[in-house]
């Protein structure tokens, strides 16, 4: 029986015959017909050079410049090129060790025979030069044009981060990478550097067997011009930030400020920091292990990564949830005798009129009044057991965007810490706890974790009574997702918590407000301080504030480590922020004297 | 004793005698991409050339056991050599080692073994002894199905790896069932596929969608016997495309060009179909349902293109197809290697003495991209030698493909000559920049042990099943 699709075999076939005819042409053409892709008859290659972009210029809200770039020079080997040469001559015109640069070719060697390694990063314009005159007499090197960072002001080590050389890792992860190129390595630069790097290009050059250049390949079909890094324009005002790094100056602690209507991020403070200067070329690797050793940690960002507990800063989230849950009314009124006292548990109070509605509570940041308002969340009868209604308090928290990261778009931002009913599960086992054991949560004690930038925006919400939009950090271009984040409170209940803020600020004196210090004349400035307990040491001093009241420009956190009072140093540093925001200048001067002479760090270590 | 010594006379000494050819010329390929003047002469089983003659030596003994095992054996274990593959490409996805993006491979110590390469043969006897059931017709829809699905659903694991080369291997496979009686109006319909996905990256999808519908008016124009009412239609399609230009003048944000082009198509297709029913024009349906289907097409390949597929992968289709222009980012490697092999001139720069080949400019030089050094070091001459070399397994493949009695055989020959020449004509035509760059090796010559070792199972099965032709029907 003869198969009757037999004959497809001559179609599968002559398709075979078809396709490598196809490819002989093709091949005929490459290899004989078009003399363009031989180089010629004496076995000559090609090199690649790459062109590297101009990074990217950094501006400030303002359109100040603060980042740009310098040109610097990096001594390059090909080992495949390299011939017998003085060593001492060319150690000598680079200032080097004859060792040092022995290992750096015997790394260029293991990395490969032909392509380009750096000897030498970063020589200045002068040596350069000299250098330059001397090229000549060492084949195989050459000298490869770069940029260094340079810093109109030098400030915002935090917020735009360094430049390093590429690591091995992110060489073998991402082909654009090659041995000795830069990269972004913190901050902005790093949370940027696709932007800020541009693409670089490659001008491709045919070499005799001399190794020496005989010009462009092809006239230059093959190369690529080198596309500039885009600039950005961030959000800070430098002239804020300046001024922030200069009151937190012998302070351990943060300060983060934000426009509440754009999420923008208008100064974000780290204290101690360095001088982004430092960590520029060849200083780097003098700088870096010093800043690393240091027992202050200049390079922990705390405003992103350090958690606080808010102390009484969260009295303001706790009385918002308490009349969203119906718990709570402006008028409910606690009396208070220097505490809060039920079932053997005491939580101390200051003087002060007694009782209090809500908004003298705030205005005096009364404990017990929040301890009431706290507890009557947590046994609300509507719920069925406490795990209930603490995981309904938990949601609230999380909808004012803490324990959780905020997405900032800058590197290394940390989630804080709200505990989960479980976690008391864990210690106090599931039935053993109730409103009473986890009652210094009512005052922003205990088992809580805010960042610094949690908290700014956790105020950000308050001034824009009900919302936040994700911070940011960049301006121009925007970043993608900027949307606005509700907070499940109704907008109706904010303007209670924010008239005690207004008191505790405003108040007349002597009638118990706890932030008078914070008062600007020409400003509504609404504030809550906060004293969070340090169990290794001195109290933080925290507050957060906004300003104008009713159409609030600027929300801030600030806290100093161990500055005690959230009313001796933190409202006071607020207060001046906020006025050199919104004023330009600070009239104040006594205060501003009394912040830039406290020196908290001597103090600690003495 | 007296089996083996009739299995070593009916043993096609050809196959054989290309198959070690080829090994030889891919190890001095790759001896030579590694070759330079500083460690000549040192031979290390660390180097690469060291270790593909560990892997040549091992495949020799692994062609023998092939050859020593029962024929019968290999058509009876092919559904459950086929599960247990299945089992081992999840098993990849879930544990494997991710290499340069694709977790493709399993490690075991210091030996890599890549499952992908191997499911190549055991689908092909899968497939071989599916065709070769009783009553089996590959007239029936339901077996059309069936055969493509078993071949389908290794290549979704692979693809899913992501190693999209290895996974478009298996698109070969419709030669083989083609061969065993798949209408050919499958094939028509595949290969209009192909074009229209190539049109559709290459140009505007609106420019492609328009051209679809002139070729239909065509079409209709001469199947048509009363123009007139070919002319009716015409006038429909100009007043409703003019009526939606006017529109486009009046409304607040105007109308683009593609929009009113797509809205007269669809509501002068509506309006003619109706008339077209009224009349009882034959055809027309035909064509609507050709213009239809391909419209579909072309749109779903636009958004997987731009949505599905990898930066990477569309960059490659794009520098193939002279879309884009980017020497040193997709389009470089294509460049390095054409420059490469264009080098090599009519006789080559000789043995080890290639240039170009020994910068690591090329990545995958001694795996994907060997054939440049081919073109370097031995010219057109070599080029065309090796290129012979594969035309004569291929045709041999296909000769022994055709002589063989039972289905079962003929199948896996061709799923053989199939894999082989997918690999051949892909590999080639990449490195001289006919083909998109898909990472997949060229058989036999190629660096990599599990690839080798594939291919040789692959091919010592066919010796052995072809040896023992006569022994049973
Ligand atoms: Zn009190």
């Amino acid at each position: 029986m003869k198969n009757p699709f037999e004959n497809r075999k001559y179609l599968i076939g002559g398709l075979l015959i078809l396709i490598s005819i196809l490819y002989v042409i093709k091949l005929l053409h490459l290899q004989i017909i078009d003399k363009s892709y031989r180089l010629s008859a004496n076995n000559n290659v090609l090199t690649f050079v790459p062109q590297f972009p101009a990074r990217g210029l950094i501006y400030d809200r303002n359109g100040e410049l603060i980042v740009y770039n310098e040109a610097a020079y990096d001594l390059m080997v090909i080992p495949s090129q390299l011939e017998d040469f003085d060593t001492l001559e060319l150690c000598n015109s680079l200032n080097i060790d004859i060792s040092y640069l022995e290992q750096k070719l015997k790394e260029a060697r293991n990395y490969s025979r032909y392509i380009p390694s750096s000897v030498v990063n970063q020589i200045s314009s002068v040596n350069y030069a000299r250098l330059q005159e001397k090229l000549y007499k060492f084949p195989g090197f050459y000298v490869q044009p770069r940029t260094l960072r340079k810093y109109s002001k030098d400030i915002a080590a935090h917020i735009l981060g360094y430049v390093g050389e590429v690591n091995k890792k992110t060489i073998s992860e991402d082909s654009y990478y090659k041995l000795g190129d830069y990269i972004g390595i913190n901050g902005i630069e790093k949370s940027y550097e696709k932007l800020l790097r541009g693409e670089k290009g490659v001008n491709i050059y045919l070499v005799d067997v001399y190794h020496r250049r005989k010009g462009p390949y092809q006239n230059g079909r093959f190369d690529t011009m080198a596309v500039a890094g885009s600039d950005l324009t961030t959000c800070f005002d430098s002239d804020l930030q300046e001024y922030g790094e200069m009151l937190m100056n012998n302070k351990i602690g943060s300060i983060v400020a934000i426009e509440p209507s754009s999420g923008e991020v208008l100064s974000l403070v780290s204290s101690p920091s360095y001088k982004p200067s430092l960590l520029v070329g060849r200083q780097r690797s003098i700088n870096y292990p010093k800043l690393i050793q240091d027992t202050l940690k200049p390079l922990f960002n705390r405003a992103l990564m350090a958690s606080y507990p808010p102390g009484s800063t969260f009295k303001t989230i706790n009385g918002l949830i308490g009349l969203q849950e119906g718990v709570l009314f402006p008028w409910t009124s606690y009396s208070c005798n220097l505490g809060y006292y039920s079932g053997g548990v005491h939580v101390s109070c200051h003087a002060h009129d007694s009782p209090l509605q809500l908004i003298g509570a705030v205005k005096n940041s009364c404990n017990a009044y929040f301890c009431n308002t706290y507890r009557s969340i947590l046994d609300d009868p509507k719920f069925n057991d406490i795990h209930d209604s603490f995981e309904n308090w938990r949601k609230h928290l999380i909808s004012f965007g803490l324990g959780q990261k905020l997405g900032l778009d800058l590197t290394n931002e940390l989630a804080g810490f709200i505990p989960k009913a479980a976690y008391f599960d864990r210690i106090y086992g599931e039935k053993g706890w109730s409103s009473l054991t986890v009652i210094s949560l009512s005052i922003g004690q205990g088992e809580l974790g805010l960042t610094p930038l949690q908290m700014a925006n956790m105020t950000s919400v308050i001034a824009n009574r009900g919302y936040y939009i994700s911070p940011h950090i960049i301006k121009e271009p925007q970043p993608a997702g900027l949307e606005r984040h509700y907070a499940d409170i109704d907008s109706a209940y904010y303007s209670t918590i924010i008239e005690g803020m207004d008191q505790a600020v405003n108040g007349m004196p002597g009638t118990g407000s706890t932030a008078r210090i914070a008062r600007i004349d020409s400003i509504r400035l609404c504030g809550k301080t906060g004293t969070a307990q340090n169990p290794h040491g001195k109290d933080h001093s925290l507050f957060i504030a906004f300003a104008p009241k009713d159409d609030p420009k600027i929300a801030i956190s600030v806290i100093v480590e161990n500055g005690g009072f959230g009313a001796t140093y933190a409202a006071p540093i607020a207060s001046l922020m906020i006025e050199k925001y919104l004023k330009g200048k600070v009239k104040r001067k006594w205060i501003e004297n009394y912040i830039l002479e406290a020196n908290l760090i001597d103090e600690k270590q003495d | 004793m007296k089996s083996r010594t009739n299995i070593l006379a009916n043993i096609d000494w050809i196959i054989i005698i290309l198959y070690l050819l080829l090994v030889f010329l891919g190890w001095i390929n790759i001896y030579s991409v590694e070759y330079n003047e500083e460690t000549a002469g040192s031979f290390s089983f660390a180097s690469r050339h060291g270790r593909q003659l560990l892997w040549i030596i091992f495949a020799m003994i692994i062609a023998g056991i092939v050859v020593i095992i029962d024929s019968k054996f290999y058509m009876y274990l092919a559904w459950p050599l086929y599960i247990f593959m299945l089992f081992l490409l999840i098993s990849v996805l879930l544990i494997g080692k991710e290499i340069h993006g694709s977790r493709s491979w399993f490690v075991l110590g210091g030996f890599q073994f890549q499952p992908s390469e191997f499911a190549k043969f055991i689908t092909a006897l899968v497939l071989a002894k599916y065709l070769s059931s009783p009553n089996m017709s590959l007239k029936s829809f339901k077996s059309i199905i069936q055969s493509v699905a078993l071949i389908f659903i290794p290549a979704i694991f692979i693809l899913l790896q992501p190693d999209t080369g290895s996974s478009l291997v298996y698109a070969s496979l419709f030669i083989v069932l083609y061969r065993e009686g798949l209408p050919g109006i499958y094939v028509l319909i595949g290969f209009s596929l192909m074009i229209l996905f190539i049109l559709t990256l290459v140009f505007n999808k609106f420019v492609v969608v328009a051209g679809i519908t002139g070729i239909a008016f065509l079409l209709y124009f001469f199947l048509e016997p009363r123009k007139k009412l070919f002319l009716n239609g015409f006038i429909i399609f100009t007043l409703i495309a003019g009526g939606l230009a006017i529109l486009g003048l009046i409304l607040p944000g105007g109308l683009s060009n593609s929009v009113i082009l797509i809205l007269s198509l669809v509501i002068s297709g509506i309006i003619y179909s109706a008339l077209a029913y009224i009349h009882k024009l034959k055809h027309i349906v035909a064509i609507f349902l050709f213009v239809a289907g391909s419209i579909i097409f072309v749109f779903s390949v636009d958004y997987v293109f731009n949505n599905i597929l990898g930066d990477h992968q569309q960059k490659r289709i794009n520098v193939v197809l002279g879309i884009e222009s980017d020497p040193l980012g997709s389009g470089y490697n294509v460049n390095q290697s054409k420059i490469a092999i264009g080098s090599g001139g009519m006789w080559g720069k000789g043995f080890l003495r290639g240039t170009q080949t020994k910068f690591n400019f090329v990545p995958e030089q001694s795996t994907d991209f060997i054939f440049c050094t081919v073109g370097e070091e031995w010219g057109f001459a070599g080029s065309l030698v090796l290129i012979s070399l594969f035309l004569l397994l291929l045709f041999r493949v296909l000769f022994i493909a055709e002589r063989q009695k039972n289905k079962f055989n003929r199948v896996y020959a061709y799923s053989v000559f199939s894999i082989l020449f997918f690999h051949f004509v892909i590999n080639i035509g990449m490195t001289i920049g006919l083909v998109p760059v898909i990472g997949i090796p060229l058989p036999f010559i190629s660096y990599g042990g599990s690839s080798l070792w594939a291919f040789t199972i692959l091919i010592f099965i066919l010796v052995k099943i072809d040896a023992s032709r006569t022994e049973s029907l």
